[in-house]
């Protein structure tokens, strides 16, 4: 598949928008900014833009509690996240939902979710609405390795793969659910294995490559619109992070750390860029661009104003 | 006006509501062409189709979960759990997603949906088919529980459910199925969140719930010919709680008896009781408040022990004579 020019400098963009993003975040958080817990998707986000790059706008996704990417390849507004996580009133969930929780339903955002594996049934129950209601919409139902192993997600895969409903599992196997590697979590070697479970097409794609985590979720897309029900993509890949902060990360060593950066998706795909021509001045642009976007953005989450404390009760029932 | 029976009355309420808005649709295990375990939902695969009368595979987190993601996107499912023991399987979906949505995501969505099903004993299932649990879900901010114990409310009562735009709970004990009473032609719809004085009185009130609303009328109507007269409140609704309607009831005779199907600690009848002893009802009590529920056991399976498991019409009878005393 060709991709126009236009769209490949969309994901060099917004996988940019991810990087810095969860930079500053991380960032935060050390200087202790931001409350709670997150979890940050840095080193994954060719596997959020490629997936949501094979969509129509219409579309929708459920995301996981490393979910910022996702939020932000799919239309998400960076000031409204950097007011959620600093709990402020103007946040995507009024200061409710904090890392965990951001949904942003008109954008065709399910919400990210805090439960491992709790999205892959709402995704499912998605595309059944979109199956009945005959809306041509597909549902892109993000969740990582660690939820393969959970009931929700055979359930949900298994109904799905029944009902051939219009959805499109992505699983991103950064390698360990939270600290456990997945070979020892899982029987097979690879989690798109367990598609031959549900008779459904199980794909691995290498998750740094964002043209080819694009090019296997459009097909499997497209597939789903068509009405010939859901496939599985494991995006092989890998966080650099910890699992959420205050990771010792004694589970694997330095070296791996280093070995997976030298496959940074992003150095990656400006590099691809450059060889097909586009001039090195447009990429330094975009990123001058995404740095100036993030401090803005940043800035308006810091002026915002908190949440009162007299409309706690706001939001609980419709 | 008909007399229908319980179950009839509560797939004419899903039945009316289908044919009104095309977003609803039931989703569960065996509701199509076996038409349901207790035949809740018999003749509408043949009336709707597969579409919208959905099989499953046996999968209460998928169907809890799929009710909760296609809510979220304008439909209005509902689901029907088997046996509301299985409510437990589908408690992540229930609890953590569809109850929690809305508040987590700043009041920006709504989730309406319904899942039901049927609870209680009575029928020899045993302990994992039998438990009434209904307050578990109304300590769930965000969910909505109801449980109506009469024909005429359960066809109001799934209407108001399927038309709410938050997940409600539809408790219905499986004893009330074979049930009869009046049921008006057409549409119309019970409140939630409404109590309803089942029976006017002036000695005490007893305040029930489901099953029991049955049970204590018939204690009532016994007590009557030993000239007490005894005021029936069914609460219908766990959540919202009616305490307005409780109160009123308590100030006008003074004592109160609390008759609920599930295992006594810490179920719903402490929470009224806590409700009324904190209301200007208190100064009107001439009687300590009493709780007369289900014994803390699973339910057993002789069918001696299983009645004596949850309380019968002569344990109210003699509930009320010894709060008169």
């Amino acid at each position: 598949m060709t991709l126009s020019k236009e769209k490949k400098l969309w994901m060099y963009r917004k996988m940019h928008e991810i990087r810095n993003f969860e930079l500053e975040v991380d960032r935060l958080f050390k200087a202790n900014l931001i409350w709670g817990t997150c979890h940050l998707s840095v080193g994954q986000e060719a596997s959020a833009v490629g997936a949501i790059a094979a969509l129509d706008e219409k579309d929708m996704i459920t995301s996981t509690h490393r979910g910022h990417g996702h939020c932000i390849a799919k239309g998400g507004k960076l000031p409204q996240m950097f007011a959620e996580l600093l709990g402020k009133e103007t946040g995507y969930c009024r200061g409710r939902g904090g890392s965990m929780h951001i949904a942003d339903l008109e954008m065709g955002n399910l919400g990210a979710n805090g439960i491992v594996a709790g999205g892959i049934p709402i995704a499912t129950g998605a595309a059944l609405a979109s199956k009945l209601k005959k809306d041509g919409k597909v549902t892109l139902c993000f969740f990582g390795d660690g939820a393969t192993s959970q009931g929700a997600f055979h359930e949900a895969v298994n109904l799905a793969a029944v009902m051939k409903l219009p959805v499109v599992y992505v699983c991103e196997n950064n390698l360990y659910g939270m600290s456990v590697p997945f070979k020892k979590a899982s029987a097979v070697e690879n989690a798109a294995d367990r598609a031959k479970a549900y008779n459904i097409p199980g794909i691995i794609v290498d998750g740094n490559d964002v043209e080819a985590v694009y090019n296997v979720v459009k097909e499997a897309v497209e597939r789903a619109r068509k009405g010939e029900g859901p496939s599985l993509i494991e995006a092989k890949t890998y966080r650099w992070l910890g699992h959420s902060k205050s990771d010792p990360r004694v589970y694997r060593t330095r070296e791996e750390e280093e070995e997976w950066k030298q496959k940074c998706p992003i150095k990656r795909y400006r590099q691809q860029l450059i060889s097909e021509g586009i001039e090195e001045e447009v990429l330094n642009k975009i990123e001058k661009e995404v740095e100036d976007e993030i401090k803005k953005a940043l800035e308006y989450a810091q002026n915002s104003p908190e949440p009162k404390v007299e409309e706690i009760m706001e939001g609980v029932y419709a | 006006m008909a007399e229908k029976l319980y179950i009839e009355a509560l797939r004419e309420g899903l039945r009316e509501e289908m044919l009104r808005d095309e977003n609803v649709f039931i989703i569960g295990e065996d509701v199509g062409l076996y038409g349901g375990a207790f035949g809740v939902t018999k003749g509408l695969f043949q009336e709707f189709g597969e579409n919208r009368i959905i099989d499953t595979p046996i999968s209460e987190a998928a169907i809890a979960g799929a009710a909760v993601g296609a809510a979220l996107c304008g439909m209005r499912p509902v689901a029907e759990i088997m046996f509301f023991d299985f409510f437990t399987i589908a408690m992540d979906q229930l609890v953590n997603q569809g109850a929690k949505n809305r508040y987590m995501f700043g009041g920006k969505a709504k989730v309406p949906m319904v899942i039901r099903g049927p609870m209680g004993c009575g029928t020899g299932a045993a302990a994992q088919h039998s438990q009434s649990f209904p307050a578990v879900f109304a300590h769930f901010p965000g969910l909505k529980v109801v449980m109506p114990s009469t024909p005429y409310d359960v066809k109001g009562l799934i209407k108001s459910a399927i038309r709410d735009n938050n997940p409600v709970v539809f408790v219905e004990h499986k004893l009330l199925y074979w049930t009869k009473g009046e049921v008006p032609e057409g549409d119309y719809t019970v409140p939630i969140g409404k109590a309803d004085v089942k029976r006017d009185g002036k000695d005490i009130t007893i305040v029930a719930g489901s099953i029991m609303v049955r049970r204590a009328l018939e204690a009532a109507q016994k007590l009557e010919e030993d000239g007490i007269d005894v005021e029936v409140v069914d609460i219908r609704s766990l959540k919202p709680l009616d305490l307005r309607t409780v109160v009123s009831s308590v100030k006008k005779t003074g004592r109160v008896l609390i008759v609920e199907d599930d295992p006594i600690s810490y179920g719903w009848g402490a929470e009224i009781a806590a409700g009324i002893a904190g209301s200007e009802a208190f100064d009107y009590l001439d009687a300590p408040i009493k709780r007369l529920a289900g014994l803390d056991i699973p339910i057993p399976y002789n069918p001696n022990l299983e009645k004596h498991a949850v309380p019968q019409v002569p344990n109210i009878i003699e509930a009320v004579r010894e709060v008169l005393r």
